[in-house]
């Protein structure tokens, strides 16, 4: 009788902070994400003004920080280039990985396809890699942006498991802004649902 | 015996209805009206023409009136647009002038505008938002678009980008004509900090994964946003101009930042336990806390009021999005209001403006939220959404 007073109000107690932190067990471990850990910090010198509909060239002078931006640091992104390398969409294009409605768990029966490019960068070991996220047009747009992330860091999670050093790999989402189907119907949202693998090869001479 | 316990348990479920709300309707039947939803007041408009009469009819429709005949007015508005916009209003209970004014200068919508401002502050005796802005995202069939400004009806819009790249979550700076957005314009999704008046911008967030959502706070120092440099993407929260970054959340899907309007608090989506919820966390950092919104399904892309009495969200199902508002204090379940996504709430805490689908294109939209009543903003070309009311 004594023992369940006692016990009582400390099962209450620990319920309580339970019910408000949630449980921390069984929290699947993150990778963090090399590269650019640092914010950039310009002070806009050397742009022009914007005015109405103007754009800012050059911008992002990393004063300080010694971080590059992109090479050519012009005007917009050269977009065959990630992060100084050059982008390979086609190498690994047989491998793209689909998911579930809101679900970013890679399914079991993608297991090849992660072996397959976890190979590819096994036998190219100057390459990295670039992991697009992207989802169907049906959720709201920041959603889908941070679920897109969360698929592509879920096959980085998933590549590391394989053999791949995590700091090779890097992810980017696009949300639901660039499907592979334009449809809007069941057989189009299950291609858009996915994760496409693009090999990134050092620039010639770097 | 029986009775006692019947008789107890009606009372239990009429004091479970009430609390909070002031005039409330219990509706028998599938929603319980929990906003104190009301009708709209009745106003007869009386020689206005052209935009004036348009602006006078937008402005006023969206703040919770209703355009009737003269004699089944509460309040007579009448005047001319010929040349300025003059006008009175004429309480007719009272029979007496409430306001007479004449407004020059700028133009007829702006003058229309300053009008309409006028009317809210006399009946209503709260700050139009006549003349507030709209920051928001013009979006191709290509994924590409820039981000635009407008009075919040959608006209006189200018683009604040010209980098025909994808652009997202346009987000106000507080008493500041600058914003904060998310571009890929440099290849990867980068916040900006964008000052309007001056033209220039820098990156105030472009760690490697993606970097969105900005939301500042009300007093203009902090910035929320979701990060996924720490291995998933969390809410983490920095100055103004991106320095002093904290990590605040460690969940494994998070989105959508919103701040109290004290500044204390930040409310986001995410998942717990493979459920979608709304939950907060302090803004100096602590526990995660969830809040509820039984009744309604995958609540997503919160906004908290400024006077931080409601938070409304889009609820999203299989097929279709919802605008559903809660109170902040949890004390009520969601009311559903319009079908719709991505509300961002007016000054006045209680106009919000959204965006819905027309034809496979977004279409801003403005909805006052205790009559229910909404009306598309002008449109911009392409894909319009994300909008965010400047406060």
């Amino acid at each position: 009788m004594k023992m369940n007073k006692l016990v009582f109000p400390l099962v209450i107690t620990l319920a309580a902070s339970m019910a408000t932190t949630g449980c921390k067990k069984g929290t699947p471990k993150t990778t963090i994400i090399p590269g650019h850990n640092q914010q950039i910090v310009g002070d806009g010198s050397g742009a022009g003004t914007v005015g109405n509909g103007g754009t800012m060239g050059g911008d992002n002078n990393a004063s300080g920080t010694g971080l590059n931006t992109k090479p050519g640091g012009g005007d917009t992104a050269n977009l065959d280039m990630f992060d100084g390398m050059i982008k390979d969409p086609a190498a690994l294009a047989a491998y793209t990985v689909h998911f579930a409605f809101d679900s970013a768990t890679v399914k079991k029966g993608e297991e090849s396809n992660i072996s397959a490019v976890a190979s590819a960068l096994a036998s190219n070991s100057g390459d990295k890699l670039l992991i697009e996220g992207n989802c169907d047009e049906r959720g709201t747009e920041e959603y889908n942006r941070s679920l897109g992330e969360r698929r592509a860091l879920a096959l980085r999670e998933a590549l590391a498991k394989a053999g791949v050093d995590p700091s090779r790999v890097r992810t980017i989402s696009y949300g639901k802004d660039k499907p592979a189907d334009p449809g809007h119907d069941e057989a189009a949202w299950a291609k858009n649902r996915r994760g496409d693998f693009i090999l990134l090869h050092p620039k010639a001479g770097v | 015996m029986k009775k006692i316990i019947l008789k107890f348990l009606t009372i239990g479920l009429v004091a479970v209805a009430l609390p909070g709300a002031r005039a409330q309707e219990i509706q028998v039947g599938k929603e319980i009206n929990v906003l104190g939803q009301t009708k709209p007041i009745p106003v007869s408009l009386d020689g206005f023409t052209g935009e004036a009469a348009e602006v006078l009819k937008f402005d006023l429709f969206v703040q919770g009136f209703s355009f009737v005949a003269p004699d089944a007015a509460q309040y007579q508005i009448s005047g001319s647009s010929a040349g300025d916009v003059s006008g009175r209003v004429t309480d007719k209970f009272a029979k007496k002038v409430v306001l007479s004014r004449s407004y020059n200068g700028a133009s007829v919508r702006r003058q229309a505008h300053a009008f309409a401002d006028d009317i809210v502050q006399t009946i209503q005796n709260k700050k139009g938002i006549g003349q507030t802005k709209i920051a928001f995202k013009s979006q191709s069939a290509s994924g590409n678009g820039e981000i635009f400004v407008a009075d919040f009806d959608g006209y006189n819009k200018q683009s604040v980008t010209s980098d025909n790249s994808i652009v997202a979550k346009p987000a106000w700076s507080p008493g500041k004509l600058a914003v904060y957005y998310t571009s890929y314009a440099r290849g990867n999704p980068d916040i900006f900090y964008h000052s309007l008046s001056g033209g220039q911008r820098r990156v105030i967030a472009g760690y490697s994964g993606l970097n969105t959502s900005a939301a500042v706070s009300p007093d203009g120092a902090k910035v929320a946003m979701i990060l996924s440099k720490g291995g998933s993407p969390n809410v983490w929260v920095c100055d103004a101009d991106g320095t002093n970054l904290k990590r605040l959340t460690t969940g494994l899907e998070d989105s959508s930042p919103t701040w109290s309007n004290d500044g204390q608090w930040i409310c986001f989506a995410t998942k717990i336990a493979e459920r979608r919820r709304l939950a907060k966390v302090s803004a100096s950092g602590g526990p995660v806390k969830t809040l509820s919104t039984a009744g309604v399904s995958s609540p997503t892309e919160p906004d908290w009021s400024p006077d931080g009495k409601w938070i409304a969200f889009t609820s999203q199902t299989r097929d279709d999005f919802n605008i559903c508002v809660i109170p902040a204090d949890g004390s009520l379940p969601p009311t559903v209001l319009v079908a719709g996504q991505n509300p961002s709430w007016a000054p006045n805490s209680r106009t919000l403006v959204f965006n819905h689908e027309i034809g496979h294109r977004q279409v801003l939209s403005v909805l006052d939220v205790f009559t229910k009543q909404y009306k598309d903003c002008q449109r911009a070309n392409g894909s319009n959404s994300q909008p965010a009311w400047g406060k």
